[in-house]
């Protein structure tokens, strides 16, 4: 109990002493979650609108695997990632691991089956008429689909949103495709786990802290954006 | 040709689904300025119709004409849509102001900002929205949203506007009132329009032309009064609302004043079928008067019958009574007659009807 | 192309330019040999050696150093693959086998520092004083006291196993000896809270220990099979071409040069008293 009292009280003195190398680690997490999770976006919305809105042979199977996809472990993803980064693997010879490319590439993976997956849904809860009164608008292709996004927009942002609280609290493929190395990898969770092991409570608990917070407010947003109605 | 190419044509109109023909259309047009009312039961073809001119289903075979030209390629397919507006079912706002969503269409076709304004605010006017235009369209009430969905169909200022069944669940007020308001625009502007619906009255108060639709073909196609007065078959007749069809057969015919003999009773009709042909006599219940003496030397009608109230129907402002003459026939009393005239079920009353009123259908036609 | 066809081509496109985004920071600002990766141990990396050594070493040389710390084992095992290009750790008889099996060069001897048998104050099994740790060992075992090990492979676990050997016990399986599975300052916690014994290297302890008083006694220390010996190990390029030969050269003269010699022999003076390495480099081993 005095453990967790004292860290408690060390971590608020190192967080509002605004100490660099905690502030830089956040920072790092969220520069590296947030550029995760605009590929994330960007894949993730136009794939999944793509799916949601074709007909093709196959398009259950292919629903079911991005679902699946939803849920794949982190430390899997980082496995596998980081077999094709080794120097001896396929795509060794562009060094990107242990560095905060690899973790984006990574997280982007964990994060753009969680977009897509919400948008497929999204996109097919939409009215099934709606796309004819578009279209009857007199809409070209390219507009029904923005308009069909706008029209999601809420679902789709509390999917992005999903994806980002998935991958900014990760710390598997954080660790195996990153490596921890101080002020260039080095990411809220695993400085969290590293800093747990070495016994320096206040360290991990003022991490922690702040790695609470961000999902806080995640959630904030989520919470806000599912409970508003749904048009007529 | 003087006259101009028909706003809309079609052509061989062949549609398919699951293997069946669901739509099967010969040749329609529709000429400017023109009403036409599409009845006809469930599952009759009328959405798909629409859907189909408007490029928004597959058809088999057949060609839809604008003013003279065919619809064909992407390109015209997309300019023909953007002088159409349709308005369906439900109102399927966006989920945004309703400034917004009665600029929706305008915004699509690249309208300038001011227009734009100028436009909406003219629409908004007219369906009395000009309050709401910043609500948002969550918010409101089911009437409202109607109107905003038609004031964005109308805000586009088409040539040609479709509706499929617009005043489904709307309480009678409302839609009293949106009617008028449609209707006022619709001959202002000089559109011509489609509408799709269950309710014949509907039909009947806003066309000038009714086309009956079953199982994917063209029954009928007139005025309102020929379809309703005149229906080509006993389904359109049963559709329109002729309460009473009578099996007979015709006993004579002198220059197309008819007898006919309905089980032991004769009836006097006007049509043109021969001595011996089977037909259905169709009476519609707003022409059958009853009275509690026997009219027979101070009425004009030509038919007359003792009978009995056998059941009693109230329709909102009047009450159907099922007579039985010995034969069934069905009367439309308002209630204010029916408490003058002290009637009851199980009473004893006079029936009658014109010969005019009387239309018979050949049994085979169809 | 059909529609279909269009956008998946455009989703591939987006899907490209936005890895190649991310690539060229690695790239360009470091080009092929710039990078430096440093397989060594968690304990030499908390000691804290590492964040006074790499920093001046980059400098001096221009190098980035990828520091991974992870168990002794793991570190060897990536040497073996190639994907470190040199190794600091302290395993010994691994270390023997790893060169034995051709995978390492220029094995050199950096420093050492030592382990400490440490326990509650109230020494339930009497260790303290005793002339062995093996023989520590036994007298734990014997009076069933609670153990704590961290039982993962790491230079402190296989020293650790080297111990029981010797003192001809098998501890697994008995209810006194736990495994945690954690690194070093984890477990000193864990026996710490539980008033266990342990063994631990100095410069962990000593740090821990500055923190938050654990608590607990240095028992059994001193004792030349408690030595914890250092080597810094280039990955050999004959077996792995992409090694980056020039560097991990360069880190292991630096680590067994003059000054960085001089400089390990004052860590941790200041701040704990006595320092947590002594330097070796040159010695016979």
């Amino acid at each position: 109990m005095d453990l967790i009292l004292e860290g408690l009280v060390k971590a608020f003195q190192l967080l509002a002493s605004l100490d660099p190398e905690v502030l830089g680690i956040a920072m790092l997490s969220l520069k590296v979650s947030g550029l995760a999770t605009l590929i994330s976006l960007v894949l993730g919305i136009g794939f999944g609108t793509l799916i949601a809105l074709t007909r093709f042979p196959g398009k259950k199977i292919l629903v079911s695997l991005v679902n699946t996809g939803m849920g794949l472990p982190p430390v899997v993803v980082g496995l596998f990632v980081s077999i094709l980064l080794w120097r001896n693997g396929p795509l060794g010879f562009m060094e990107l691991l242990y560095t905060p490319s690899a973790i984006i590439i990574a997280q982007s993976v964990i994060a753009t089956p969680i977009v897509m997956g919400i948008t497929i849904a999204a996109m097919q809860q939409l009215p099934a008429n709606l796309r004819l009164q578009i279209l009857a608008l007199g809409a070209t292709r390219t507009q029904l689909v923005w308009m069909l996004i706008k029209e999601a927009r809420l679902p789709l942002m509390a999917g992005v949103m999903a994806g980002f609280g998935g991958v900014i609290s990760e710390v598997g493929a954080s660790i195996m495709v990153g490596g921890n190395v101080k002020g260039y990898t080095r990411v809220l969770t695993t400085a969290t786990v590293m800093e747990t092991g070495r016994g320096n409570f206040d360290v991990a608990i003022a991490l922690s802290l702040i790695l609470l917070l961000f999902c806080f407010v995640i959630n904030y947003v989520l919470t806000h954006i599912q409970q508003r109605e749904r048009p007529r | 040709m003087n006259q101009p190419a028909n706003v809309l044509e079609l052509k061989d109109l062949k549609v398919d689904r699951g293997g069946v023909r669901i739509l099967e259309i010969p040749s329609f047009a529709l000429r400017e300025n023109e009403f036409v009312s599409l009845i006809g039961p469930n599952g009759a073809g009328k959405s798909t119709l629409l859907l189909a001119i408007m490029g928004l289903i597959r058809s088999e075979s057949g060609s839809v004409w604008h003013r003279g030209e065919e619809v064909q390629s992407d390109a015209s397919r997309l300019a023909f849509r953007r002088k159409i507006a349709m308005v369906l079912q439900e109102p399927l706002l966006f989920d945004s102001t309703v400034y917004e969503n009665v600029a929706s269409g305008l915004k699509i076709r690249g309208v300038g900002r001011a227009e734009i304004h100028d436009r909406v605010q003219n629409y908004l006017e007219r369906f009395k929205l000009s309050d709401l235009a910043r609500r948002s369209a969550r918010k409101l009430s089911g009437g409202e949203a109607r109107r905003v969905s038609l004031a964005r169909a109308f805000a586009v200022e088409p040539e040609l506007i479709f509706f499929d069944e617009p005043f489904a669940n709307l309480d009678a007020p409302t839609r009293q009132s949106l009617t008028e308001d449609m209707d006022r625009i619709i001959r202002d502007k000089g559109i011509a329009a489609i509408l799709v619906t269950h309710d014949q009255s509907e039909a009947l108060r806003m066309s000038s032309r009714v086309v009956v639709l079953n199982g994917g073909k063209v029954i009928q196609d007139g005025s309102p009064a020929a379809v309703m007065n005149a229906p080509v078959n006993e389904f359109v007749a049963n559709f329109v609302g002729m309460e009473t069809i009578l099996e007979a057969v015709v006993l004579s015919n002198r220059e197309q004043r008819m007898a006919v003999r309905v089980g032991d009773h004769e009836i006097d009709a006007i049509g043109g079928q021969l001595q011996g042909e089977a037909v259905y006599c169709c009476i519609r219940p707003e022409n059958v008067t009853v009275s509690m003496n026997d009219p027979a030397h101070t009425t004009s009608a030509r038919n007359v019958f003792p009978a009995v109230i056998v059941e009693i129907a109230s329709l909102g402002p009047f009450l159907r009574l099922r007579l039985d003459c010995g034969f069934p026939l069905t009367s439309f009393v308002t209630r204010e007659s029916f408490v003058t005239l002290g009637l009851s079920q199980g009473g004893r009353v006079y029936a009658s009807f014109k010969a005019t009123s009387v239309h018979p259908i050949s049994k085979r036609e169809g | 192309m059909n529609h279909l066809q269009k956008m998946l081509v455009v989703m591939l496109a987006c899907f490209i330019l936005s890895a190649t985004a991310l690539v060229p920071s690695s790239w360009s600002a470091q080009p092929q040999q710039k990078n430096l990766i440093l397989a060594t141990t968690t304990s030499t990396q908390d000691s804290g050696l590492l964040d006074v050594l790499i920093p001046i070493f980059e400098k001096q040389t221009g190098y980035f150093v990828k520091t991974i710390s992870v168990g002794s084992g793991q570190a060897m095992k990536m040497g073996e693959k190639g994907e470190a290009d040199v190794l600091l750790v302290h395993s010994p008889e691994a270390e023997k086998a790893f060169m034995g099996q051709g995978f390492g060069v220029n094995r050199k001897l950096v420093m050492h520092n030592d382990f400490l048998l440490l326990g509650p104050a109230s020494d339930p099994a009497k260790i303290h004083g005793a002339k062995s740790a093996a023989e520590a060992l036994k007298k734990i075992a014997q009076s069933s006291s609670l153990f704590l090990s961290r039982g993962d492979n790491s230079g402190t676990h296989a020293k650790e196993k080297g111990l029981w050997k010797i003192a001809g016990i098998a501890p697994e399986g008995q209810k006194w000896f736990q495994e945690t599975g954690l690194g070093m300052g984890e477990t000193l916690n864990v026996a710490a809270e539980k008033h266990g014994y342990l063994l631990s290297d100095r410069g962990t302890y000593l740090a821990l220990n500055k923190k938050r008083h654990l608590g607990m006694e240095i028992l059994v220390a001193g004792e030349p099979k408690l030595l914890n010996i250092y080597h810094v190990i280039e990955v050999n390029p004959a077996k792995w071409p992409k090694v980056n030969t020039p560097g991990a050269k360069a880190f292991s003269d630096f680590m067994v040069s003059a000054p960085t010699q001089a400089l390990i022999s004052h860590f941790g003076t200041k701040e704990f008293g006595s320092p947590l390495f002594f330097p070796d480099a040159g010695k016979p081993e």
